[in-house]
Order: C-alpha cells, then sequence, then structure tokens
C-alpha cells in the first residue's frame, strides 16, 4: 500500500516536471514586433573611394623599392567616409557618414538599421555618396512601396547591380 | 558567499526530504541531478542520430524534412524528435540544478576547483548546441533566433561585412551559414562530452548512472510528454516578413528578448562579466585548505584500503620505499586531496584498541588525529550516572548538533563520517564507555566527500573492509543521514534511543571503568 502510493507520488513529479518542461519549451509567446507595423532594414557593406586618386611612381622611386616590390603606381589604401541617407516619405529618417572599417580604414563601411514604420503605402528614397567629394550623393533611388503589416523590406546595396535594392 | 549558500542550501535540503517521502533515497532526483545529466545526454545522442537520417541539411528543404518527421512519421521520427527538444530542455534543468547544488554544498572549491572550471565550458557548450539545434528547424523560431544572433555577433566589431546581412531578405539567404550550424549542432556536443569526461577526471567512480527506476520513470515521462505535446515548428522562415509573436524555448533562450533590445556594450560586458565571475567563483574566497592527508610509513601495510576508499582519487599505490616487507604503499596526492579522512577511517592501524604501540594511524589527517579522538572520546565520555549513555559522533557536514550535549547525551565532531575508523564503535560499546552511539552525517547520497555515508553503511554492515566486528550489539547503534535540516528528526531519535537503551538488559549499562583495557585485538594487518 505505502509502495502504491510512493509508485504514485512519483508519477505526480513526474507529471510536473514534465508538465513544466512542456510548458517553457515553447510558451509564453513573445512579441517583439508591434503589430500593424512593417520593417524597413538597410544594410550593406560597401567600399568607398580611396582617400587620394592611384598615381604613377617617377623612376626614381619604383629605383628605390626593393625589386621584389617594384610596380608603376601606388595607391593609398584608406578609404574615405561613406555618406548614407534614408528618407521616408520626405522626411530624413537615417543621415550616417560611416567610417571604414580595418585597422588601416581600408575596409568597407558597413551599414545594418532597421526601422519600425506604419504599414501602408510610403516613399522611400535612399542616397548614397562614396567619392571624396564634400557634399551631394552619386547613387539615388526613389521607389514607392505598399508595406503589409508584417512585412520586412531590405534595402541592400550592390555598386555592380547598379545601386540600390529594395526587395 | 556562505549568505547565497546557507539558503540555498536549506531550500535544497528541503525539496531532498520532499522529494524523499515519494522516492526511495538512492532514486532521489535531487541526489542524481549530474547523473541524470549524462542520461539526459544520452538520449539526445540517440534520438538527435535517428532524425539525422531524415534530416535534409539544406536550408530550404530543412523544414520540409522536419515537418515530414513530425506529420508523416510521427510515430518513430516524430517522438524521436520530441524527445530530442524535451531532454535538451530536462538536461538545462538539471544541469542548473547540478551546479546551484554543488555550490550550496561548498563543493566548488578548494581541490574542487578543477571540477567546476571544467564545467564552466560545458555549460556555454550546451547553451550553444541548443541555439544551433532550434536554427536548424529553420522555422520561424529558428529565423528569429539566427537574426537576434547573428545581429548580437555582430556587435562585436570583428567581422566586415554584418553577418546578419546573410538573414536580410530571401535574396541573400544561403546555405553557407546553414551548414555551418548543421556541422557545430553536431561538433560541439561531441566536443562537451571529451570535456565531460575531463570534469570527472578528479572524483572517483563518479555517479554517472542514474539507479534504474529513477531512469525508467524520466524516460517514461519524457515519452509520454512526447506523445501528449510534441515538440512541432512554428511555420516556415520567410525573411520577407518580421517575426512577429514567437514561442520562444525558454530554457535556451531566456536571454534572447535582452541580446536583442539592449545595447552591444550592456549584453557583451554583461556576458563577459557572468563568464569572468563563473570562473572566480571557486577563489571567492578561496577555501582555507585544512592540512591534506599524510601517511605515516612505517604503520602503513599496503593494504590498499585508503585507495579504494578515497572519494577524490588522491591516493596512489607505489613500491615500497623503505624496505618493510610490503609490496606497495599508499601516497598521497595533496593537490588532490579535500582532506575528508575518509582514508583514516579506511586504515587498519587505526584501532584504538592498540595500547602497546603509539596510535598512529598509516595514513591521517595532521590536525584531527585518530589518536586524538580516542582521547577526546575518554574525556567527552564523562557521563552523569543513571540514564542511557548516548555518544553522538557527528559529521560537520550533517545535521547540526549545537546544544545537543546533556547529561546524558554527548557528542564529538568529525569532518566526515567516514572518518570513524569502525573500531572506535567497538571501542566505545565495548568498554563501556557509552551504552549507544549515534552516527549522523549528510543525507544519503549527498555526502559532502561523496562517499562517506555509503561507506560507512558498508563497514557497519560488514559488507566493506574495515568491518564493525561481528560482537559490537547492533541494537546499541542507531545512524542518521538526515543533512543540516535533520535535528528535530536527530532530537527524536535520541529520545528514541535513550528508551530503547533502558529497556535491554541491565548488564549492559555497567558503571563506567576506564582501567579495564584489553589488550590490542585487531593488529595490523599482514
Ligand atoms: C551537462 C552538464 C554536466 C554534467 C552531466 C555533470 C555531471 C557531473 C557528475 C556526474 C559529477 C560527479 C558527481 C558525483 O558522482 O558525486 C559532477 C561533479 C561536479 N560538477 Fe558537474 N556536470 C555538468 C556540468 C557542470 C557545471 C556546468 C558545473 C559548474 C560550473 C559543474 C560542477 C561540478 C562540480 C563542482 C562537481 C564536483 C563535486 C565534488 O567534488 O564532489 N558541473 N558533475
Ligand atoms: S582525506 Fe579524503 S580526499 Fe584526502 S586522501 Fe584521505 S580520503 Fe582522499
Ligand atoms: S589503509 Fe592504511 S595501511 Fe592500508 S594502504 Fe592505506 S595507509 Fe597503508
Amino acid at each position: 500500500m505505502v509502495r502504491m502510493l510512493q509508485y504514485a507520488g512519483q508519477a505526480i513529479v513526474y507529471a510536473a516536471v514534465a508538465a513544466f518542461i512542456g510548458y517553457f519549451a515553447s510558451r509564453p509567446l513573445y512579441q517583439q514586433f508591434p503589430d500593424g507595423q512593417a520593417q524597413i532594414k538597410l544594410s550593406f557593406a560597401h567600399g568607398a573611394a580611396r582617400t587620394r586618386e592611384c598615381r604613377r611612381l617617377t623612376p626614381q622611386e619604383i629605383a628605390k623599392l626593393p625589386p621584389n616590390q617594384r610596380r608603376p603606381n601606388t595607391c593609398d589604401r584608406a578609404r574615405v567616409d561613406m555618406h548614407v541617407q534614408l528618407d521616408l516619405d520626405g522626411e530624413v529618417i537615417y543621415d550616417a557618414r560611416l567610417p571604414p572599417t580595418g585597422l588601416a580604414g581600408d575596409g568597407p563601411a558597413r551599414v545594418y538599421k532597421k526601422f519600425v514604420v506604419p504599414a501602408g503605402p510610403h516613399t522611400l528614397i535612399a542616397r548614397l555618396r562614396d567619392t571624396r567629394e564634400a557634399t551631394g550623393f552619386n547613387y539615388e533611388t526613389r521607389r514607392d512601396v505598399e508595406l503589409a503589416p508584417g512585412q520586412n523590406l531590405a534595402v541592400d546595396f550592390k555598386a555592380d547591380a547598379g545601386g540600390f535594392i529594395f526587395q | 558567499m556562505e549568505i547565497l549558500r546557507a539558503p540555498l542550501r536549506f531550500v535544497f535540503d528541503r525539496a531532498e526530504r520532499l522529494l524523499g517521502l515519494v522516492f526511495p533515497p538512492h532514486w532521489n532526483p535531487m541526489l542524481n541531478l549530474g547523473a541524470l545529466g549524462f542520461f539526459f545526454y544520452w538520449i539526445i545522442t540517440v534520438s538527435g542520430i535517428y532524425i539525422y537520417i531524415f534530416f535534409d541539411t539544406g536550408v530550404t528543404r530543412a523544414y520540409e524534412s522536419v515537418a515530414y518527421m513530425t506529420h508523416d512519421q510521427w510515430y518513430a521520427a516524430g517522438i524521436m524528435r520530441s524527445l530530442h527538444r524535451y531532454a535538451s530542455d530536462g538536461l538545462i534543468v538539471v544541469m542548473l540544478l547540478h551546479i546551484a547544488r554543488e555550490f550550496a554544498l561548498d563543493r566548488y572549491r578548494g581541490v574542487r576547483w578543477f571540477s567546476w572550471i571544467t564545467g564552466v565550458p560545458v555549460l556555454v557548450m550546451v547553451y550553444v548546441a541548443g541555439i544551433t539545434g532550434y536554427w536548424l528547424v529553420w522555422d520561424r523560431l529558428a529565423q528569429y533566433v539566427a537574426i537576434v544572433t547573428t545581429e548580437w555577433l555582430d556587435r562585436l566589431p570583428i567581422f566586415g561585412e554584418p553577418i546578419a546581412r546573410n538573414f536580410l531578405s530571401p535574396a541573400n539567404l544561403e546555405s553557407r551559414f546553414f551548414t555551418l550550424m548543421v556541422f557545430m549542432h553536431i561538433a560541439i556536443p561531441l566536443i562537451a562530452l571529451i570535456l565531460l569526461w575531463i570534469h570527472l577526471q578528479r572524483v572517483s567512480k563518479p555517479r554517472i548512472n542514474p539507479p534504474r527506476g529513477l531512469a525508467i520513470g524520466t524516460l517514461a515521462s519524457l515519452l509520454a510528454l512526447s506523445l501528449v505535446h510534441p515538440a512541432l515548428s512554428q511555420g516556415p522562415a520567410d525573411l520577407a516578413k518580421v517575426v512577429g509573436p514567437v514561442g520562444l524555448d525558454w530554457f535556451y533562450l531566456p536571454l534572447y528578448p535582452l541580446l536583442e533590445n539592449w545595447p552591444g556594450p550592456v549584453t557583451w560586458g554583461g556576458a563577459g562579466a557572468l563568464l569572468l565571475m563563473f570562473c572566480a567563483i571557486p577563489w571567492l574566497p578561496p577555501l582555507r585548505k585544512p592540512p591534506v592527508a599524510s601517511v605515516d610509513l612505517p604503520n602503513c601495510n599496503g593494504c590498499m584500503r585508503c585507495f579504494n576508499d578515497c572519494p577524490y582519487n588522491a591516493i596512489s599505490m607505489r613500491v615500497r620505499s623503505d624496505g618493510l616487507p610490503f609490496e606497495r604503499e599508499a601516497v598521497v596526492e595533496p593537490s588532490l586531496c579535500v582532506s575528508c579522512g575518509i582514508c583514516a577511517g579506511a586504515c587498519p592501524t587505526a584501532t584504538p584498541f592498540r595500547r602497546a604501540s603509539e596510535l598512529v594511524s598509516g595514513i591521517d589527517l595532521p590536525d584531527m588525529r585518530v589518536a586524538e579522538l580516542r582521547e577526546e572520546i575518554e574525556t567527552r565520555c564523562a557521563f552523569r550516572k543513571g540514564e542511557p549513555r548516548i555518544l553522538i559522533f557527528g559529521c560537520d557536514h550533517g545535521v547540526s548538533l549545537r546544544g545537543v550535549d546533556g547529561a546524558s547525551v554527548k557528542s564529538i565532531s568529525l569532518r566526515c563520517a567516514g572518518q570513524l575508523p569502525p573500531s572506535f564503535i567497538d571501542y566505545v560499546l565495548s568498554k563501556r564507555l557509552a551504552d549507544g552511539v549515534v552516527l549522523t552525517g549528510c543525507a544519503e547520497n549527498s555526502c559532502h566527500a561523496r562517499y562517506g555515508i555509503q561507506w560507512t553503511d558498508a563497514r557497519l554492515a560488514r559488507e566493506r573492509d574495515p568491518m564493525l566486528r561481528a560482537r559490537v550489539p547492533r541494537d546499541r547503534i542507531r545512524v542518521l543521514w538526515a543533512g543540516r535540516a535533520g535535528r528535530r528528526g536527530l532530537d527524536a531519535l535520541l529520545r528514541q534511543f535513550a528508551h530503547d537503551l533502558s529497556e535491554l538488559s541491565s548488564d549492559a549499562s555497567p558503571v563506567h571503568t576506564p582501567d579495564t583495557r584489553e589488550r590490542p585485538k585487531e593488529l595490523v594487518n599482514g
């Protein structure tokens, strides 16, 4: 009798632990993203122009280099900052000058930004300057979008593909 | 730290005793946490191998292959999948309890730092294994995990291109990263297993298998859970959408909402600080180490009992070095010894009947020698005449003995119950220094020195050397393995024991005659 009661007690312990594990393995639900909103994710990595144009080395300069390192041109490795702007319905929601990565400042600049916006129609303009100019943008793409609730719109940039990509 | 340990220990004592109401002592889950961890590990391994057969390791097909297991083959692969998930959750539960318990019982400092430190990378790896596991399903939860994890990694300025860009849009998704996750999910648990083997190097005879009854119950309950509430996916991942409400596994991912929302310096700084603190715990503050056991060669006959009983592999048997006609001698490795004294309790030369020669044990704790123990017994056993006289040998880690001493009850404290050579009980009773002897210690299976209680029980039951001599009347001995919280039980036991002793024949309660000393009967073996 005591034995049976013990087994029953064990069953209760096992059931309680199993219920605990079963429940917390997937509940309570977690919601970070607000209902009825959509997300714009602006992200890319891009190498801006070098700080100075490459130039030809003079014959004297070439002669001074060790023989196995002789080359006709010299280029600065460092890159300029990249200037990125995102404009939503006529308002600038992101405006940043992004420095190059890498210890020598020679890596691509990178951006990874998320914006939560109400679902519905929007006009987006993405702008980028990757040159040594001080002002203006050499890439600009305008896109009218209809964002569904919960949609994730990626704004990417690929110079070889001609500029900004909305997907 | 004692401020933290004491309440935690109280909670564990309580939980242990509550579970003790329905589980037989050796089945008590609280006393088998490490073993349960291994048991879950095996379930995870077997179920993992099975579901890997049906798993498609390409990111585009992974989801469907998992859905096939759950829906089309629910009776086998589906159950295996659920077992895989729930055993992993169970592993977290028992692992965290195991850590908390070793901490509460103060079994992580001193020479035990090794077990603690080797546990830390295991802890991290178990989490990484779980996180990569959720990644493989490639459902909405996987998408959440992938994005939050990579965004968090990107907060460290070490990657040229943000790795979270892999999950920017459906067009960016590649199998490359996914394949890496599949690889990690298999490799990391294997590495963790090797580390677990190292984790156990400094404890002898580790309990890595739960008792059969507990194993059956655990497996049965996981199976029942898998049938009643199978593990499900949460809809296919879709990078064109945000994740929205998602069911997190709160055992593995409780910090994900924080990783997502708190700034990088806080989460990375916090993670680093936490890890550092975890590694430093064994020295916060360091244990003031009592002197370790030392061998007295002229008294060691190389019988190997101490070697067999040491719970921490601190004794090795070497070739005899002093010319005595024995094959071996015991040698203590100080960096492994926890000063529990179990070896002294095992040594055949530690017999209080020795009067011809000085009482020196072959192996002993320098600050708590068996000779001092004999002296203490003789001074403590000055009882008032009349009532049955009871002598308690209490382990420091067991029931509190504060205030227990009275006219007819005296107590002597030990490092571990296993420190007491059984011949001392014989000595007390045959010399009639007391009418009854009580041994107290930690709760069964939770001995601070791991094997003190088990060996003591076996010595008293005459199953293990050194055995209690057959002539010792068993009805004059009581043991109470009850841990810190067992004081009420001790008081009750003392009342009952006094009553029982007074019922025993009167020839057994003579006056204290310390002069009727016998010649030594138990001589050094060999
Ligand atoms: C999957 C994870 C783990 C498993 C399966 C496991 C298993 C075990 C086992 C079987 C023992 C031996 C228990 C005995 O026989 O007395 C042990 C001891 C120990 N474990 Fe773990 N362990 C795990 C993780 C950890 C972690 C993460 C820590 C701490 C950070 C830890 C700290 C300790 C300590 C300090 C001891 C030594 C106890 C003593 O010296 O008496 N363990 N573990
Ligand atoms: S005191 Fe304990 S740990 Fe040290 S050698 Fe003796 S039995 Fe081993
Ligand atoms: S138990 Fe005593 S006699 Fe036997 S090997 Fe150990 S120290 Fe030597």
